[in-house]
């Protein structure tokens, strides 16, 4: 970690970066978060390296020794190791799309002054109150069952056959779930971002005559740039990892249709409490976890500390 | 100030709409919660009802809300505040003073959340076996300060930058140090941003349902403990299970709201000097 | 005479807990089936007789499974008492993680229990849990339907007479698979042989999923593919299937005015059969068990005792109403006129209960006990495997032949990295 220094608001050798005035130590500010994620991050990753490489059983103790790769080969013969990495790039793709758009597209209609703004926002930001598991439970038995539900019971009452959501759809199902859940937060964080676009770059476009979806594409979207790229590195990270909804409605079925890479590592790892096998998972999801963020940062990265 | 623009009322139709649309399911689950379970799954699904209370006292009468309500507040407003604390600092530093290492940084910091928990089950377990630290509420609190550091960093970062340096520099130039520039000019500013990320990261803890269920037992079990108790049980649930995912809920629509106040503050920047 | 036998009771419990001298507070890991509920309901009267404090653990049995064992086998030590199935017991009897419960006071008569059910609980000739409650399967109908279509239902039906019915779709060792395992027991087949080589591409198996495929298909309610136990039940009790081969234990909410719309129109009869009776109905006893590693083991045993005695069953019968009581453990259940009354499925399942042998599920004979499962630690997770397989094959996206390559590929790998069949 290097210091930015700067003698004096005369000083004319700035270093890249803004001049600013006053020397300023950043290694304190910075130091405490970083050191912190550094135990916290190596100490996991050292133990998980460990026991991936071990055999190591928690309801069979017989099972000892050093493994090597088997715990590797294990999961990597598995056929359905690419499927469930497909699964898990379409799901985190069509959820981002959903809610980054539907987000935008909300923000800026909140910007607007209504009567009744506030309620209107806190019942936008509501799902994401609500635990995975009971949003999933609601959805499937109350909202989607083809017999008992709401839904159903809508296009009956249209003339129309009911839908058998989970077993015709079932990963369409499970991503209309997880981008409801997940609007409000890019919601939120974008209407927050938009806060700070001033009036007169928005009352200069209106003089310039632009309607309200030219000043979304060309004012809005533009201000929200880096808003945009967090968002989607972040959920990334977590829709990855989306668990809950996938095992109370599909149980990462038919077949193997809704197993993503999260589902697939409790399947074979702890569903069976395999500590080297989870271990070995939890290293390979790493490395692909790696190799899609790399994908990321080189396609909006830049945006993060650009001006 | 706020409300400097006119009313506009298509935007705002669309607007309600969509909040209609998005509260729908949680209205619809609130509603079961009323119904008896043999009317929550009946067809046609009932709009009007006779209204009961029995979910509610059953609940009640089983497990201890208030305990374990008391338990979540402690545990996600502890996290989140700790990593506040400790992320506002940091943010400071990349977004007004980076560094070649600044982006780098934020994106380790990102990859730190990539390992994915079922992986580390066990060694955690057993590490807090260890320090003797199973079923308490500080183990969850310092667990989930580390696991969301990364994401408060980010979410302050990304909101610092959008303020204008000009302030900051002015406040430098006055001969303020760090903590006087952060505290009475940068805070105040960015009091949106602060108020949203301390709400998501908020329900982000209150939500999370693998350490919380893993690492408690009684003494520190949060609401998702509490909605565990009454999910998928053999036999009719999903009127309980309402009740139980609206009483989770209460406190942080509570909190949500009052937060949420805090977004519209219709600063226009050149009126701050 | 009730009163005294209670009394003498209470005061054999006492004793049992006059080992644990002061107050103690344990810990009790259950799940939230209706039954533990009144359990927990009605423990204020052990805390009472016992002047014990009890902290509970209620959680859903799937996410109950997972911290019971992470806890029990890192030896963390959090619980006093676990409530595990027929399933875990032999395995952690085996390992010696759970404390012996063979010396129970006279008064407790072990004798009045099913020996079956002992049976299942025990390794060695010890007992490891307590039975709290047991189930088997057999099949619901609607007596009205069948009259008005004229039919009649057989006391041993065979598979090859059924229509309109709701069977188990969703995935899962203990959800669907529960369901096909037993079919595919009583169509002759097993999931392996003494070598424990997997079987899942036999005829038996083939014929079995094929015929669970085409009626489900057929005859089954959509959103099959996930439908598990509640999701039948709710169909079921709202009227919408004829026939339903489930658990036993669901008997009393079908039969209950309060949650079902079919409690006067229902009847029950036995599980079918196809080729042998063998493993046609599963069996699955909750328990009550106490780890090694709890510091309150004399307050643990003494609830056990208290939880499953038959003062508890009249206990619940009193407060809670006789279709409510923990079915299917001892003898005197069944014998007691009040209980039989207001459950007429009593003798059905007493009978379904008894004659569920788990050391004889199959046809062949085959090294595993377990009806609807194979008692080894990793079939949890191949059974959810295959589960999900048949599921594909429900929804139709693969083929039944497919499907059971697949799985018998994924079984293989399984035993192979589980170190079988060496």
């Amino acid at each position: 970690m290097s210091t930015a220094t700067v003698q004096g608001p005369a000083a004319q050798r700035a270093p890249r970066g803004r001049r600013l005035g006053g020397a300023v130590n950043t290694l304190p500010l910075v130091g405490p978060s970083v050191a912190l994620l550094l135990i916290f991050s190596l100490v996991p990753l050292a133990a998980t390296l460990y026991y991936s490489v071990i055999r190591y059983n928690l309801v069979n103790p017989m099972l000892h020794g050093f493994a090597g790769w088997s715990n590797y080969k294990f999961l990597l013969r598995d056929p359905t190791l690419y499927q469930s990495l497909w699964i898990s790039v379409v799901l985190v793709g069509e959820v981002l799309i959903l809610t980054v758009g539907g987000g935008a597209i909300l923000a800026s209609l909140f910007e607007a002054n209504f009567p009744g703004r506030a309620v209107a926002r806190v019942l936008v930001i509501a799902p994401f109150f609500v635990m995975p598991t009971v949003s999933a439970l609601v959805w499937k038995n109350l909202l989607m069952n083809p017999v008992n539900g709401l839904i159903a019971f809508i296009l009956r009452s249209l003339g129309l056959n009911a839908i058998d959501f989970f077993a015709n759809w079932p990963l369409t199902s499970i991503v209309v779930i997880v981008a409801w859940q997940w609007l409000p937060f890019a919601f939120l964080i974008l209407l927050t971002a938009l806060q700070s676009l001033d009036e007169e770059t928005r009352e200069a476009a209106l003089l310039d005559g632009a309607g309200p979806i030219r000043t979304f594409l060309h004012i809005e979207l533009p201000h929200m740039g880096r808003a945009i790229s967090v968002v989607v590195m972040m959920e990334t990270i977590f829709l990855l990892g989306v668990f809950a909804e996938i095992y109370v409605t599909t149980a990462g079925g038919p077949g193997t249709q809704t197993t993503n890479l999260t589902f697939l590592i409790y399947q074979r790892a702890l569903l069976a409490f395999n500590v080297g096998s989870a271990s070995a998972a939890g290293v390979i999801a790493i490395i692909l976890a790696n190799i899609l963020a790399m994908f990321l940062v080189r396609a909006i990265g830049k945006r993060l500390d650009e001006q | 100030m706020s409300a400097r623009r006119r009313v506009q009322p298509v935007a705002g139709t669309i607007a309600w709409l969509a909040a209609l649309l998005m509260f729908f399911p949680i209205f619809w689950m609130v509603l079961a919660s009323f119904k008896t379970e043999v009317v929550a799954v009946q067809t046609p699904p009932a709009l009007f009802f006779h209204p009961t209370l029995q979910n509610y006292s059953d609940i009640f009468a089983r497990a201890d809300y208030l305990h374990v309500a008391l338990n979540s507040i402690v545990i996600s407003f502890g996290a989140t505040a700790l990593a506040i604390v400790i992320a506002v600092p940091a943010a400071f530093a990349m977004a007004f003073y980076p560094t070649l290492h600044t982006r780098g940084t934020l994106l380790w910091m990102l990859s730190t959340k990539m390992l994915p928990p079922v992986g580390v089950l066990v060694p955690i377990y057993l590490f807090a076996k260890d320090v003797d630290l199973l079923d308490t509420r500080i183990l969850l609190v310092l667990l989930y300060m580390l696991m969301n550091l990364p994401i408060v960093v980010w979410m302050l970062f990304t909101f610092f930058r959008d303020t204008p340096k000009a302030i900051i520099e002015a406040s430098r130039i006055d001969g303020a140090d760090v903590r006087q520039t952060i505290f009475h000019v940068l805070l105040p500013l960015v009091m949106p941003g602060i108020a949203s990320t301390a709400l998501l990261n908020i329900i982000l803890c209150w939500n999370e349902a693998f350490w919380s269920l893993n690492l408690t037992s009684h003494d520190a079990a949060p609401l998702t403990a509490f909605i565990a108790t009454f999910s998928a049980p053999q036999g009719l649930f999903w009127a309980k299970l309402s009740a139980a995912s609206t009483l989770a809920i209460a406190p942080i629509l509570v909190f949500g709201w009052f937060s949420q106040r805090q977004l519209v503050r219709g600063l226009t920047f050149g009126a701050v000097k | 005479m009730m009163r005294v036998r209670q009394l003498l009771a209470g005061a054999a419990l006492l004793a049992v807990s006059a080992g644990a001298a002061s107050a103690a507070t344990i810990t009790i890991a259950t799940v939230n089936n209706s039954q533990m509920v009144v359990m927990q309901k009605l423990s204020p009267e052990w805390e009472k007789q016992s002047g014990n404090h009890i902290n509970w653990v209620v959680l859903e049995e799937n996410v109950l499974r997972q911290k019971v064992t992470t806890d029990i086998s890192t030896g963390a030590g959090q619980y006093d008492i676990l409530t595990i199935g027929s399933y875990e017991t032999p395995i952690w009897g085996k390992l010696g993680w759970l404390a012996t419960e063979d010396n129970f006071p006279k008064s407790y008569n072990y004798n009045d229990v099913f020996a079956s059910v002992r049976g299942a609980l025990s390794v060695n000739g010890h007992l490891y849990a307590v039975p709290f409650y047991a189930e088997s399967s057999f099949t619901y109908y609607r007596k009205d339907l069948f009259d008005a279509a004229g039919l009649k239902m057989p006391d041993h039906p065979k598979y090859s007479q059924q229509y309109g019915i709701c069977l188990r779709g969703k995935p899962g060792w203990g959800e669907n698979m529960a369901f096909v395992d037993t079919l595919v027991n009583t169509f002759g087949g097993e999931w392996f042989n003494m070598k424990w080589q997997p079987q899942l591409v036999s005829k038996a198996w083939h014929d079995a999923v094929t015929f669970y495929v085409d009626l489900m298909r057929r005859d089954g309610p959509p959103g099959a593919s996930s439908n598990g136990f509640n999701e039948n039940q709710a169909l079921f009790s709202t009227g919408h299937c004829a026939m339903w081969i489930d658990a036993t234990s669901g008997a009393g909410y079908i039969f209950d005015k309060t949650t079902s719309q079919v409690y006067d129109k229902t009847a029950f009869t036995a599980a079918p059969t196809e080729v042998t009776p063998n493993g046609s109905h599963w069996f699955w006893a909750w328990a009550l068990a106490i780890p090694k590693t709890s510091h309150n083991i004399e307050a643990a045993r003494s609830f056990l005792a208290w939880a499953t005695s038959q003062q508890y069953i009249d206990l619940v019968g009193k407060t809670d109403g006789w279709t409510v009581v923990p079915p299917g453990t001892r003898m005197s259940t069944y014998a007691n006129p009040e209980y039989i009354k207001a459950a007429p499925f009593a003798k059905t399942v007493e009978e379904a209960i008894q004659t569920a042998d788990l050391s004889k599920p199959t046809m062949n004979p085959v090294p595993y006990t377990g009806i609807q499962y194979v008692a080894i630690p990793e079939f949890q997770a191949m059974g959810t495997q295959v589960g999900q397989l048949v599921a594909a094959a429900l929804t139709g996206s693969t083929s039944v032949d497919d499907v059971l390559r697949q799985a018998q590929a994924a079984v293989q790998s399984t035993m192979e990295q589980a170190g079988y069949g060496q």
